[in-house]
């Protein structure tokens, strides 16, 4: 049953009082009915997390990320893995559980080939776990330079209001402060941090120590110059955006206070971000990544073992060990499945 | 329950095949008085399949039952006269012994074994009803004889529960060719209303080894060293032979295909499931229609004997077809046919309604072995004969029951695999099936099994004698390993792999490595050449393994752990919170003895397993269901 009523608060608030006199009716928990799914399997644990990353989602990137795990795409992806590796155990098994049958002598080739596959497709998605985390819990992208070059007005500028205290005092900023905005549907956290210079004053010295901190772990940078000759107060890496500020009192590039080059500014941000998340993966938890890591290192020992030219029932035992770390994002092995495998693969039987 | 501690347990035991002797055998070697109930003497110890005894997996059965004193391993190297150890050329944990069988002296070893053993009497009769007593069995009525008073009694009737063959469109009641089934028994065990499902299995016409070409063959000769089935055996008794192998082609293939629809598996006469593993030739060539060729295998079934057995080529043609695409085979084109393939439909009893010892839950005091719990295979038989007839005693004298577990024993494996998740084709074992595969090895079957046996006093004083002089010398052997010391430059020298520069390393370490082998070690460790040859092949073998023991070991520890919790019978599911409808039907289904069991039923989710913990300890707490 479902009841439409009048919006305003004492109508809901009547028909709530009214509909708790009656026995056994009380308010769902929160999450019960995700819950309920879960437990009827009409979703995978995958999928809830994917409900819950929608939830939250604030941007329009972060809803796309979550709704293709809701809709199931990480528990494809991770069947698909599963049932090449269930290929490649069931190759080895064959050879184990049925010498004395019509079986391929040499599985191991093609074994490898699936290994080699398994090891490329978690390898790339694990590189892209990085971006999906981002995604996740957003870019961030430092605003760095010397003192006084109008870090803190640009992010004002970015942020369309007035986050940080600016000043003609060099040195204003001494904490990073972080503004969270977003970049035509890029969750993106700005950080203006304090202007980088030799200071004898040991609270400014800490704002920088900081601020380099901050740099070194940012997804983007935007380095701030006042004039083109002047040294950069930090050591460029590739990536980096270089724009001189304050181009309303002479040349440059972009102004926080008349708002010049901003939007350009904040185009290229976002297309450079923008082209990053064309990787992204749909594993989207830490748990997600830890058992594809967990997998890989498996199939790294069972290509080390073919390697070494161990014992078969060693190869198969990293190959089994690779697929139970997989299945734990979704479910679990069983040996019927590589037998299964085996039975429909091999005219088994004397 | 009901105990009996002053005088020696009875136990009659139905049927003398492979899980009957087993099971006769173990309940007599456990102190009972023991009566087998078979239909003929002579038959018993027959083998109604391929003549052959262990093979992959089925090995490390044979070897199982060998450790716990059973009479297998040593009938089969008594009959044996062709041994190979199957997947030499693999490592230790996946080998597994196998020979080919002269029926006849298999048969006589069994039979010696059964009339050797004391307090051990065979009964020909055929067991008309069982005698139940306030609920629980205390007899079995013999048709002749009348009334047998038993404790215990286990039925390992095979295929005897409306059986039927088919040969083409013929049919006939039966479980085996020339024997009737035993209706009245029958008819009780339905009466019980158990959960029961159908099965079939099929043989291969045998020929006439006088008719076959020979000379054209490509033989098989056995292994130059044969491996022994039994721990006690050191040399086949009987003279060694070859088997040969030929090949179907494309003319047998049409054969077949042209007269699929008279096949009884094709016409739509048999409606129970057959083993995958275990095709017709009708299966091979409908389903693996891209091959040209299958291979078949010809053991002869004796050294006396003119039966040979064509491995490869079951079916349920019509005669004439069978004749036909035998002869269509290089080598068999005067081949004659002495007895034509058929298949066989049966029920078995969903072995779901078994405890982990194999007594029917319905019946106290009934136990059920072999091909009726839904099983395919001498060895599996074996196995579960001797597990119910040793448990049989323990549980009528009160005693704690033996049940191996997956970490212990394939024996283990097989039987939580047959009691927990049920069989849905006949159920064979694989290595595959072992989760603790390095450790469960048909080489170390004594080391894991026969201290057990030991103490319940089933085995002989002549294992006790060869497994503690083994124990001793083993452990010397690993003594001279840890305490010894070599050099690298040694160790290349001894035509050990490894790199130029390296620390020295105990012989335990040197064993460790990819590839080193017995000879390789015992030039690296001269003092290891002082024990026999089989203690040092023995040693390496462990050696294999060693780095991947701790780990397997934890594991082995945590699943254990699960084993030994046990969810109550009366723990009422509906009421277990967070739990799905579906899964607790299945719950209801496959109503799990322990956690280990629970974690194995299809779908069974952490979350779930979670809240069958939950509701169990708060039961715990307050003595409530929920």
């Amino acid at each position: 049953m479902e009841l439409h009523l009048h919006g305003s608060r004492a109508v809901v608030r009547a028909v709530l009082d009214l509909l708790a006199t009656f026995a056994g009716a009380r308010p769902a928990l929160a999450g019960e009915f995700t819950r309920r799914a879960l437990e009827n399997d009409r979703m995978d644990l995958t999928q809830v997390e994917g409900l819950a990353d929608l939830i939250e989602a604030e941007t329009e990137l972060q809803r796309q990320q979550a709704q293709r795990v809701l809709s199931g795409e990480l528990s494809l992806r991770v069947q698909d893995w599963r049932r090449r590796l269930i290929e490649a155990g069931a190759l080895i098994e064959a050879t184990l559980d049925f010498a004395d049958e019509e079986v391929p002598v040499d599985v191991l080739p093609d074994v490898l080939g699936h290994i080699d596959a398994g090891i490329s497709a978690l390898t790339r998605e694990l590189e892209g776990y990085g971006v999906s985390e981002r995604i996740r819990d957003g870019f961030e992208v430092a605003i760095l330079g010397a003192p006084n070059a109008g870090k803190s007005t640009l992010l004002n500028a970015i942020a369309r209001r007035q986050v940080a205290l600016t000043s003609e005092i060099a040195g204003t900023t001494r904490d990073v402060i972080e503004v969270r905005t977003d970049l035509s549907g890029l969750p993106v956290t700005f950080l203006d941090t304090a202007g980088l210079r030799d200071t004898a004053d040991p609270l400014e010295a800490a704002g920088i120590d900081l601020a380099r901190a901050r740099a070194l772990e940012a997804d983007l940078r935007v380095v701030l110059t006042q004039r083109d000759d002047a040294p950069l107060p930090i050591e460029l890496r590739e990536g980096d955006i270089v724009k001189r500020g304050k181009s309303d009192i002479g040349e440059g590039d972009v102004s926080g206070l008349t708002g010049q080059g901003i939007d350009q500014l904040v185009n290229e941000i976002a297309g450079i971000l923008r082209n990053r998340t064309a990787s992204s993966s749909v594993a989207i938890r830490e748990r997600h990544a830890n058992a594809m890591r967990n997998s890989l290192s498996h199939l790294a020992n069972a290509r080390a073992a073919i390697d070494a030219r161990s014992d078969d029932a060693l190869i198969a035992l990293h190959l089994r060990d690779a697929t139970v770390a997989l299945e734990t994002m979704i479910g679990r092995v069983d040996i019927e499945d590589l037998l299964g495998d085996i039975f429909s693969r091999f005219c088994i039987g004397k | 329950m009901f105990h009996v501690k002053h005088r020696r347990p009875k136990i009659a035991v139905v049927g003398g095949g492979h899980a009957g002797v087993e099971a006769a055998s173990a309940a007599a070697r456990a102190g009972a008085d023991v009566t087998l109930v078979t239909l003929r003497r002579d038959t018993i110890g027959a083998m109604s399949c391929n003549p052959a005894i262990g093979g992959l997996g089925k090995g490390h059965l044979v070897r199982e039952v060998d450790a716990l004193g059973g009479i297998m391993g040593e009938a089969a190297d008594a009959g044996g006269i062709q041994f190979r150890l199957l997947n030499r050329r693999k490592g230790p944990a996946v080998q597994g012994p196998r020979a080919q069988m002269d029926r006849q002296l298999y048969r006589a070893a069994v039979q010696q074994a059964i009339s050797e053993q004391e307090n051990l009497q065979v009964v020909e009769d055929q067991v008309v009803d069982l005698v139940v007593l306030n609920g629980r069995l205390a007899g079995l009525r013999l048709e002749r004889a009348g009334d047998l008073a038993c404790d215990a009694a286990i039925l390992t009737t095979g295929t005897f529960l409306n059986g039927v063959m088919h040969i083409g469109e013929r049919q006939i009641p039966g479980g085996r060719v020339g024997e009737s089934p035993s209706v009245p028994l029958a008819h009780r065990l339905y009466g019980m209303s158990l959960p029961m499902g159908r099965l079939k299995t099929g043989t291969p016409p045998r020929l006439d080894g006088r008719t076959i070409n020979w000379s054209v063959l490509e033989t098989q000769p056995g292994d130059p060293e044969p491996v022994m089935l039994s721990f006690l055996s050191n040399t086949p008794k009987a003279r060694q032979i070859s088997c040969a192998i030929t090949h179907t082609n494309a003319q047998t293939h049409d054969i077949v295909r042209e007269n699929l629809d008279k096949s009884a598996m094709y016409s739509g006469n048999i409606s129970g499931v057959g083993p995958r593993y275990c095709p017709s030739i009708e299966d091979k060539i409908a389903r693996f229609a891209d091959k040209d060729s299958h291979q078949i295998f010809l053991e002869p079934e004796g050294l006396e004997s003119d039966l040979v057995y064509p491995n490869g080529i079951s079916t349920s043609l019509p005669e004439d077809v069978q004749e036909r695409y035998v002869r269509s085979i290089a080598g068999l084109e005067q081949a004659e046919i002495v007895q034509a393939g058929y298949a066989i439909e049966y029920d078995y009893v969903d072995p779901r309604a078994l405890d982990s010892t194999l007594q029917l839950q319905a019946l106290n005091g009934l136990w059920l072995a072999g091909q009726i719990n839904g099983t395919t295979g001498y060895e599996e038989a074996a196995a579960q004969g001797c597990i119910a007839g040793i448990n049989a005693v323990l549980t009528v004298r009160g005693d704690p029951p033996l049940i191996l577990s997956r970490t212990e024993a394939y024996i283990g494996v097989m039987i939580d695999d047959l009691t927990a998740r049920g069989v849905s084709e006949p159920y064979r074992m694989f290595t595959s099936r072992a989760e603790f595969r390095l450790q469960l090895r048909a080489d170390n079957a004594d080391q894991r099994l026969t201290p057990a046996a030991l103490a319940l006093g089933i085995a002989s004083r002549r294992r006790a004698q060869a497994f503690e002089s083994k124990l001793a010398h083993l452990e010397e052997g690993r003594r001279i390993l840890s305490e010894s010391v070599v050099s690298n430059k040694d160790a290349i020298n001894a035509g050990i792999n490894l790199a130029a520069d390296g620390p020295h390393r105990s012989g335990a370490e040197l064993l460790s490595i990819a590839g080193v082998s017995a000879e390789r070690i015992l030039v690296a460790i001269p003092a290891l050449g002082d024990l026999a040859p089989e203690i040092v092949t023995q040693l390496a073998r462990e050696g294999v393994y060693a780095n991947y023991l701790d780990r397997q070991d934890r594991e082995a520890e945590r699943l254990r752990k699960d084993e030994a919790t046990p969810i109550p019978n009366d723990l009422d599911l509906d009421r277990v919170h967070g739990l799905s409808s579906e899964l607790k039907e299945k719950l209801r289904g496959n109503r799990p003895g322990n956690l280990a069991q629970a974690t194995k039923i299809e779908g069974m989710t952490p979350a779930g397993l979670n809240a069958i913990l939950l509701a169990m300890r708060s039961r715990k707490k307050t003595g409530t269901d929920g």
